[in-house]
């Protein structure tokens, strides 16, 4: 494969988690790098890099997207929301809230990514059914909890009054 | 709802403290905040100065000579840190149990992946390119892939006869048995390889320094192996080689040994580039280099009497170890106590073996031996029900190990388990007399098919026989001058729950506030060796000594401050000052002493295999759609007796956790290979189950207690991944008719029996 | 990660035109990327050769779902999600709503666009069969014009299709005449949700008068392209929608089928489940038509 010319960097303007960044990187990074790498936001993993298992999972103006999948460039003008951006003053989000009572992290890897699917899944459908929950998380892989304790952990921040 | 939750049904608990509140309540998860804030911290969200990182060169033929190597033309070499067996100062092994394993190949591959020599550059993007430019030339030796070519020995690869280990246990005697039986069943039962598939690839960052010599950083379940196999590498004292654990992203065993392997290649370019190095493997790699379940070959040809007892029997268990011989003996040895189930046999000869194939090594996944081998014994038993015109219920319930009868390998079942009860319990909890009652039914008219299945087993917790012992594990819990208290040990977390069991532990022990105690970051230059967290031993044993080094502590306020015996948490605190002001430290240290009166016979492969059994029962209630063939899991009931539960959410997530795991053995992950090397190594084509595939898992548990067991609580960790397939594949079978006796099985076996049955094409109707 | 993104160039012009002259200077040199839902899989395993690449996502041209009394005109730019959400296309183009929904999961369905799906060309594409059913056309256009093509002329071979250098997909048009149709789908895959199909079916039925007066079945996996089966539509022609029907139309199934052995599933299995894809089809049109 005869390689072209090295590429030059080109500055990248987006909001992320709120706030205007700017990053001087080569187009085609992916987005999951730049995260990581240029603004220091590790939340987002790379479990495949191949779009299966949803660890790297961020919102892109709102939707939400496989951040090893997203070549930077085209997330120029954006807005992106990682984990990180989650915590309000300090506050959980009821999502988080409930991940942590209803144990829905074990080890952790898959459970930023679960968390934004989750959020997504709330903003689309508040009180989601059963159906709905599984089809949202389906791109979500986790290898620890079975998906039983995200489901409840869904549910309860879903629904906080109710009881089982 | 989707889990039923926890419901105890009987509690009988012996050793209990009577005002429990810290034990067995759902305490918040130590490092849950980090996890769901993105704050936790894994190997590769960590760059250190100066950092560069590493790349590994790896055999692309099963088996030959390495002829030569090239560094092609179009890499700037001199950019790059390139390290080969040549530069290994020390042992070019992976120490384990043989030494068998080479760091890196030294002239010789004996598996395709086997690492050759490793690459650092500081950009990371220009690794792969270089390894590209790598050109090895072989001379291909001539390999073998299974079981039955090992067998053959047409081709030696190792040792004398391609065996890396074999157990023989004899009980009773088989004279006379097959002559008084009223039948003789056989049965051949199979299981494939499975990646352990933890989300979070392996990675290590090494760094090397004359003075402190080697520091490795990374994913991993057991610093202080890492620790003794770096030792080896390196040529360094114990003092000159520190390991620490990094927030661990899933391991499920596949993070036992091999860590070992990349700690070593990053400490060795960390040695030679004077710089730190990071290896992160991405999942392509580390699918197909890294260690998979033992695929396995049981066989069995059983006594019984007319009435379905059995009277004996012979049990002949091969398992493919691979290239090396790892762990390959301690999982056969697990998969061959285990191998009778949690059935009487008066009389039974185990032969087992595990061999050589030139396939990267096998290793550690979760069970450890022993699914493969209860997978043959729940499948054997429906077929001994079905020869000898009994139901699955009636033949367990007949043959069920009781208080005061022993096991295969002559252990004494002391305590009051009751496995008809727990049998009758599952049945209840699944609805599986009307269900199985109903499917008979619609089945005649159904296009998709139903059926009702049970597995009944054990699995023993700890290490094999005096295995604890030669662990001699030491753990630590040190006070501090504020009077929070830290756990010291080498257990390491990575889900189970680990950091809160042990935590909760010390804080009921001493009763203090939960949120006053911590767990120390594994790290062997401050944690003593605890013994590798493996063998679900880490709530059972390593709790134990924990709670004694807590009451040990308090004794040790008790001589010093005069510390009350029923002190406030304040008192504590006034305490815990007064004696660090005086003394400087306060940490108390407890070590494993081995329970007297416990017997194993190494040589024999009898007497006391484990501490403790946990016992389970599980129902699996599944559909055929006759259309596609393919099998869903539409119910499931895990209801198993576990000592004491420690932490109702953690204990549940665990049994769920290997409950899924064990779904994707029986129906979904296959691992296809080719000339010993993993062809569908991508999340894309290695199928695990997501969150649309997985019924809901009803977890219930019994709790009987464990004299030797923290609390009463015996290992639950491994448990989960032994009932599952085996009580799918028995409701297949209660579904269609057809007994299949290999996992994984997938859409297309179940069609191609079919069509075997019946030659047209199968349409529906 | 095994690509250096040091030797790939990606531009994003603004709009559809700035796009199309770029790639009408550089015939064959850059290659679109929409959403990256396939590209970049390739990339990251160190396997894109093309390295100059032109980004189509989000270009307002192209993501524009627009409705005429005759006919929908889907921009090639379209997700997944954009097929999902739309309601003329949830009711009068289900085929096409079911394969949306059943490709990847929620974050790929919403990068993975319709053209992309359809240029990729993968034999085991979901929506692919459906746009062959619903009589799908395309507008190519380039920098020297447009051009229509019947979407059944669009695949050639395997991973060969009709478009010229510099051309890409703009719109998809169906025509709005199935609303009366029953629709059957169905992707059989390894697992439920984020599997690639070993087989998938879009068929379309009309039983009037208690015989099937228009049956369309398509499917994608047993071919080195999505696949109509003319003899079987043929075969059910003018018939009555009934077991032996089914069974009858089973059977015709497997001669057309070119399906093959891969990491994924097998000849025999795709042939076999095809089949009774095929069956199940036209039994559901028959209950149907019995229930009316």
């Amino acid at each position: 494969m005869a390689l072209i010319p090295e590429t030059a960097k080109q500055t990248i303007e987006l909001r992320v988690n709120g706030l205007p960044r700017s990053v001087l990187v080569r187009p085609m990074e992916r987005l999951l790098d730049v995260l990581r790498h240029e603004l220091g936001l590790t939340g987002a993993k790379e479990g495949c890099g191949e779009g299966e298992c949803g660890s790297c999972s961020v919102l892109l103006d709102g939707q939400l997207v496989n951040s090893c999948l997203v070549p930077i460039a085209q997330a120029h003008g954006s807005s992106v929301l990682t984990i990180e951006g989650l915590t309000a003053d300090k506050r959980l989000h009821p999502l988080q809230q409930a991940f942590l009572s209803c144990n829905g992290a074990q080890c952790g890897i898959c459970t930023p990514g679960m968390i934004l699917a989750a959020v997504h899944l709330l903003n689309k459908h508040p009180e989601p059914t059963l159906a709905e929950i599984r089809e949202g998380l389906s791109g979500n892989l986790c290898r620890c909890t079975g998906y039983s304790q995200i489901f409840e952990a869904i549910r309860q921040a879903a629904n906080p009054g109710a009881s089982e | 709802m989707v889990l039923a939750g926890l419901r105890l049904l009987h509690t009988d608990e012996p050793n209990a403290l009577p005002h429990e509140h810290i034990v067995g309540t759902p305490v918040p998860r130590k490092e849950g905040l980090d996890k769901v804030t993105g704050r936790a911290r894994y190997v590769d969200d960590i760059a250190l100065p100066g950092m560069l990182y590493g790349q590994t060169v790896r055999s692309t033929i099963p088996r030959g000579r390495i002829r030569e190597i090239r560094y092609g033309s179009g890499v700037d070499w001199t950019e790059y840190v390139i390290v080969t067996a040549k530069d290994i100062p020390g042992r070019n092994v992976v120490a384990l149990i043989l030494d068998d394993q080479p760091c890196l190949a030294d002239g010789v591959v004996n598996h395709p992946e086997e690492p050759i020599l490793l690459l650092a550059h500081p950009d990371r993007h220009q690794l792969s390119r270089a390894a590209e430019a790598i050109e090895i030339t072989y001379d291909p030796l001539p390999a073998i892939f299974s079981i039955e070519e090992s067998e053959r020995q047409s081709e030696v690869i190792w040792g004398t006869d391609n065996v890396f280990k074999s157990f023989l246990v004899e009980k009773g005697s088989l004279e006379g048995i097959w002559e008084r039986a009223a039948h003789v069943v056989e049965g051949e039962y199979s299981t494939g390889a499975q990646e352990q598939l933890y989300i979070e690839n392996n990675g290590m960052i090494g760094a090397y320094d004359e003075e402190a010599g080697v520091t490795v950083w990374g994913s991993l379940q057991c610093p202080y192996y890492v620790h003794k196999a770096l030792m080896a590498v390196f040529a360094l004292p114990e003092e000159k080689v520190r390991v620490v654990q990094m927030e661990t992203g899933g391991a499920f065993g596949g993070k036992e040994e091999y860590p070992s392997m990349i700690a070593a290649h990053a400490g060795l370019l960390a040695m030679k580039a004077k710089r730190s190095v990071k290896i992160v493997y991405d999942r392509l790699e580390d699918m197909a280099a890294t260690t998979k379940r033992h695929p396995s070959r049981t066989r069995h040809r059983t006594a019984v009497d007319a009435n379905g007892i059995i009277l004996g029997g012979e049990i002949d268990i091969t398992m493919d170890g691979g290239a090396y011989a790892t762990l390959s003996s301690v999982v056969l040895s697990r998969g061959t106590i285990h191998a009778g189930g949690p059935y009487y046999w008066p009389n039974v000869t185990i032969r087992s073996k595990a061999v050589a194939t030139n396939a990267p090594p096998q290793g550690a996944f979760r069970g450890f031996g022993a699914p493969q081998t209860l997978f043959a014994m729940e499948r054997h038993i429906e077929h001994i029900a079905e020869v000898v015109g009994i139901s699955p219920v009636e033949i367990r319930k007949r043959n069920f190990l009781k208080p005061g009868m022993t096991t295969t390998t002559d252990q004494l079942i002391r305590e009051n388990i009751d496995l008809e009860e727990l049998l009758d319990h599952a049945l209840e909890l699944s609805q599986y007399r009307d269900k199985k009652q109903r499917f008979t039914q619609q089945n005649e008219r159904a296009n998709v098919k139903k059926g009702m299945g049970i597995a009944a087993f054990l699995h023993g917790a700890g290490f094999t026989g005096s295995g604890e012992r030669y662990l001699n594990s030491l753990v630590g819990v040190e006070a501090l001058a504020d009077g929070t208290v830290r756990v010291l040990v080498s257990s390491a977390e990575f889900g189970q729950g680990t950091n809160t069991v042990l935590c909760q532990i010390a804080a009921e022990a001493l009763n203090i506030p939960y949120d006053r105690v911590t767990i120390a970051q594994p790290d062997t230059s401050v944690v003593p060796n605890s013994g590798p967290t493996v063998a679900s031993r880490t709530a059972m044993i390593v709790g134990n000594l924990v709670r004694s080094a807590a009451v040990g502590l308090a004794q040790t306020l008790e001589a010093s401050c005069g510390l009350s015996r029923s002190f406030t948490y304040e008192e504590f605190r006034q305490a815990c000052r007064k004696h660090i002001e005086e003394h400087g430290q306060l940490k108390s240290l407890s070590r494993y002493e081995a329970p007297p009166g416990i017997f194993w016979d190494d040589q024999k492969y009898r007497g006391e295999a484990y501490a403790a059994f946990a016992w389970a029962i599980y129902v699996a209630e599944v559909s055929i759609d006759l259309t596609t063939y393919s099998v869903s899991v539409d119910d499931f009931v895990a209801l198993q007796e576990i000592g004491k539960v420690l932490h109702p959410r953690l204990a549940e997530g665990q049994i769920a956790g290997g409950v899924a795991q064990a779904i994707g053995f029986a129906l979904y992950e296959k691992v296809v290979w080719q000339m010993g090397r993993m062809q569908n190594h991508q999340m894309t084509n290695y199928i695990m189950p997501t969150s649309a595939d997985l019924p809901p898992i009803r977890v219930f548990f019994k709790e009987l207690g464990n004299v030797h067991g923290a609390y009463g609580a015996k290992g639950i960790g491994e448990l989960p991944m032994d009932g599952p397939a085996p009580a799918i594949v028995n409701a297949i079978q209660d579904a269609l008719g057809i007994p299949f006796d290999y996992i994984p099985l997938l859409p297309e076996d179940i069609y191609q029996r079919l069509a075997i049955q019946s030659p047209a094409p199968v349409v529906e109707g | 990660m095994r690509a250096d993104p040091s030797h790939y160039e990606l531009v994003a012009p603004q709009n559809l035109e700035a796009v199309l002259a770029l790639m009408d200077r550089e015939p064959g040199a850059w290659t679109p990327i929409a959403g990256g839902t396939d590209l970049m899989v390739l990339y990251a395993a160190g396997k894109l050769p093309a390295c100059k690449l032109v980004s189509i996502w989000n270009l307002p041209e192209l993501r524009q779902i627009e409705v005429l009394p005759e006919e929908i005109r889907m921009g090639a730019g379209c997700t997944y999600t954009d097929l999902r959400t739309n309601d003329i296309i949830a009711r009068e183009f289900p085929l096409l709503a079911s394969a949306a929904a059943w490709t990847g999961g929620i974050a790929n369905q919403n990068r993975g666009t319709v053209g992309g799906n359809i240029v990729n060309a993968s034999p085991a594409a979901d929506s692919l069969p459906a746009l062959l059913v619903y009589e799908a056309s395309l507008t190519l256009v380039s920098a020297r014009g447009e051009r229509k093509l019947p979407y059944g002329q669009f695949h050639q071979a395997y991973k060969r299709h009709a478009l010229q250098p510099g051309e890409l997909i703009r719109t998809i048009r169906l025509p709005r005449r199935f609303s009366g149709y029953f629709s059957y789908a169905r992707k059989v895959g390894a697992r439920r949700a984020q599997a690639i199909a070993k087989v998938c079916i879009a068929a379309l039925g009309k039983v009037e008068g208690g015989k099937i007066v228009d049956a369309r079945i398509a499917l994608g996996s047993v071919a080195p392209v999505p696949l109509r089966l003319g003899d079987t539509e043929e075969a059910l022609l003018g018939k009555n929608p009934e077991r032996e029907l089914a069974t009858l139309a089973a059977q015709t199934v497997a001669r057309q089928i070119q399906p093959i052995d891969d990491i994924r599933s097998t000849v025999r299995y795709r042939t076999a489940v095809a089949a009774n894809l095929v069956a199940e089809f036209v039994e559901a049109l028959g209950s149907q038509a019995g229930r009316e």
